[in-house]
C-alpha cells in the first residue's frame, strides 16, 4: 500500500528532465543577457551560462586569428546558432527533433 | 609631399661605391644615397640618421658584411638589407637569409640584370615599414610554395640551387608558370620540386606571365610527392621513412580530392601532438589550441544545457567556413573555402573517417 505514494508522492525524487530552451538571446561581448524570447520557465543562469560560453568560443576564435562571424554547434538533441553582433552575439536555441532539417 | 629615402651602401671597395652611386641615381624614387666603407662607420650612420635600405658587401676587413648584418637586424629591425656581393659560394647566401636580409645579389648577376635589381630595390623602398614579418629559415621548398599561395600573393618566386636558377609565377595565389633547367611549366615545377635544398627570394609579380600551368598547386605538389616517394621506395630508404612518407601523401590526396583548404587533426591534451595538412605550421597550432579550447566549452555548454553529446561544430566568416568533428581519438579541424559547393558536412565527416584509415 503506498507504493504509488512513494513513487509519485511529494517526498518521491523528481526526475531530472527539464524542459530545452527555444528561442533567441542577445549578449554583450561579456555575455551577459541583454534580451531573450526564451520561455521565462527556463531557468536564467543556464542561459546565462550559455551566453558567457558562446562568447568565451568567439573571444577564443578571435585570439587565433579566425574571427567568426557566425558558429552553429550542433548537440544531439539541441542547435546553438550564434552571430556576432557589435561585439556580442545573437544566439538562436532550437531543440532538434526527428524532424529537424539536417543542416549541411 | 613624398619622403625622399635614403639607401646607405657599404663596401670596402670606394670605386664600387661610386658605381653603386650612379645606378642608385637611376632609381625612379631619387633617394639619397650615403655611403660607407668600413662597417664601424656604417654603424655610426646607421645611429646617427635613419635609414630605409642598406646595401652591404660581405667580404670585408675588420668587421665582414654578416657581422655588420647581425648587429644590423637587432638594433635596427625595420631597415631594409640587402646583399650585394662578389662571392659566388652558395653558402654565403644561405646565411644571409638566415640573418634576415631581404635580397641577395651577386654582383655579377647584378650587372647582367640591371633593370630588374633596380625594380627590386624601388619595390623595398615603397614596402610599408610595418608590414610583414621576416627571416624564414629551414623551410621546405613545397612549405614555401604552400604559404604563398595561400596567402593569395602575386609573386615570382626565384630559387636558386649551386648554380641552377628557377622561377615560379605566382598570381593572386595561383601558380601560373615555372622556368628551370631549360624546362618550362608543370615539367620545370616538378623538376624544382625534387632538389632538396636551396634559397629563395621573392621578386615583383608579374602579372602578364603567359599562363602555362593549369593544374591546381595542390595537385602538383602530390604529384610531386608521390613521384619522390616511388623514387625513394626504390633507393632503399628506410621502411619507417617510406611509411611516414606514403602516410603523408595519402594524406594529401585526400585533402586534395576532397577539395579542402586544410585540415587539423588534434588529440586530447597530453595525448600527442597535432597533425595539419594544407595550413603553415604556426596556424596550424592556433588551429589546434583553439580546437582544444572549443571543444571544452562546447563540453560545458553542452553539459549546463543538457543538449547531448557534441555532433558537430560549423562556423564561418568570410574567408573560409570551418567545421569541426569530434572523432574517436581526435577532434578534426577541417577548414573549406567559401566557393566550395555544398554537402560541406557529408564530405567533411567522409575525409574525416579516411583520415587514419
Amino acid at each position: 500500500m503506498g507504493l504509488l505514494n512513494n513513487i509519485f508522492g511529494p517526498s518521491a525524487k523528481r526526475a531530472g528532465v527539464t524542459q530545452l530552451p527555444s528561442g533567441s538571446i542577445t549578449v554583450d561581448r561579456t555575455g551577459k543577457i541583454i534580451s531573450s524570447t526564451v520561455s521565462s520557465g527556463y531557468p536564467v543562469d543556464i542561459l546565462q551560462a550559455v551566453g558567457k560560453e558562446v562568447m568565451a568560443l568567439m573571444h577564443e576564435a578571435h585570439a587565433a586569428q579566425m574571427s567568426l562571424a557566425e558558429v552553429s554547434v550542433h548537440f544531439a538533441v539541441l542547435r546553438i546558432t550564434a552571430r556576432e553582433l557589435r561585439g556580442g552575439a545573437i544566439i538562436f536555441l532550437f531543440p532538434q527533433t526527428a524532424l529537424s532539417p539536417i543542416s549541411n | 609631399m613624398e619622403v625622399q629615402h635614403k639607401i646607405l651602401v657599404l663596401d670596402d671597395d670606394a670605386d664600387w661605391l661610386e658605381m653603386s652611386r650612379d645606378i642608385l641615381s637611376q632609381l625612379p624614387s631619387k633617394p639619397e644615397v650615403r655611403t660607407a666603407t668600413s662597417g664601424k662607420r656604417a654603424l655610426a650612420m646607421l645611429d646617427a640618421e635613419p635609414f630605409r635600405l642598406l646595401i652591404c658587401d660581405l667580404k670585408m676587413p675588420r668587421i665582414d658584411g654578416l657581422q655588420v648584418l647581425t648587429i644590423v637586424r637587432r638594433r635596427f629591425p625595420e631597415l631594409r638589407t640587402v646583399v650585394l656581393s662578389g662571392l659566388e659560394d652558395d653558402e654565403f647566401r644561405s646565411r644571409a637569409y638566415a640573418l634576415g636580409v631581404d635580397m641577395f645579389w651577386l654582383k655579377t648577376e647584378m650587372q647582367g640584370n640591371l633593370q630588374m635589381y633596380l625594380e627590386c630595390l624601388e619595390s623595398l623602398l615603397g614596402r610599408d615599414q610595418a608590414a610583414g614579418f621576416r627571416g624564414i629559415q629551414s623551410k621546405g621548398l613545397m612549405d614555401i610554395i604552400q604559404m604563398e599561395c595561400l596567402a593569395r600573393s602575386s609573386t615570382v618566386l626565384r630559387i636558386t640551387r649551386g648554380s641552377l636558377v628557377a622561377r615560379l609565377w605566382i598570381k593572386e595565389g595561383e601558380l601560373v608558370d615555372a622556368e628551370a633547367e631549360g624546362a618550362r611549366g608543370e615539367t620545370a615545377f616538378l623538376r624544382i620540386l625534387t632538389w632538396k635544398s636551396g634559397t629563395f627570394e621573392n621578386l615583383p609579380a608579374e602579372p602578364n606571365r603567359e599562363r602555362t600551368i593549369l593544374k591546381p598547386v595542390n595537385a602538383l605538389l602530390l604529384e610531386s610527392a608521390q613521384a619522390i616517394d616511388e623514387k625513394d621506395g626504390d633507393a632503399g630508404v628506410s621502411n619507417e621513412t617510406v611509411q611516414i612518407h606514403r602516410r603523408t601523401v595519402w594524406k594529401l590526396s585526400l585533402l586534395t580530392r576532397a577539395g579542402a583548404e586544410f585540415v587539423v587533426a588534434v588529440p586530447p591534451e597530453g595525448q600527442g601532438a597535432h597533425e595539419a595538412m594544407g595550413v603553415e605550421a604556426q596556424t596550424a597550432g592556433q588551429y589546434a589550441q583553439w580546437t582544444r579550447r572549443a571543444t571544452a566549452i562546447i563540453k560545458r555548454m553542452g553539459d549546463a544545457v543538457d543538449a547531448g553529446p557534441l555532433l558537430h561544430l560549423d562556423a564561418s566568416n568570410l574567408e573560409r567556413r570551418l567545421l569541426l568533428i569530434p572523432g574517436e581519438n581526435k577532434n578534426f579541424l577541417v577548414g573549406w573555402l567559401p566557393e566550395t559547393g555544398g554537402g560541406l558536412l557529408e564530405k567533411t565527416k567522409k575525409l574525416v573517417a579516411s583520415w587514419d584509415s
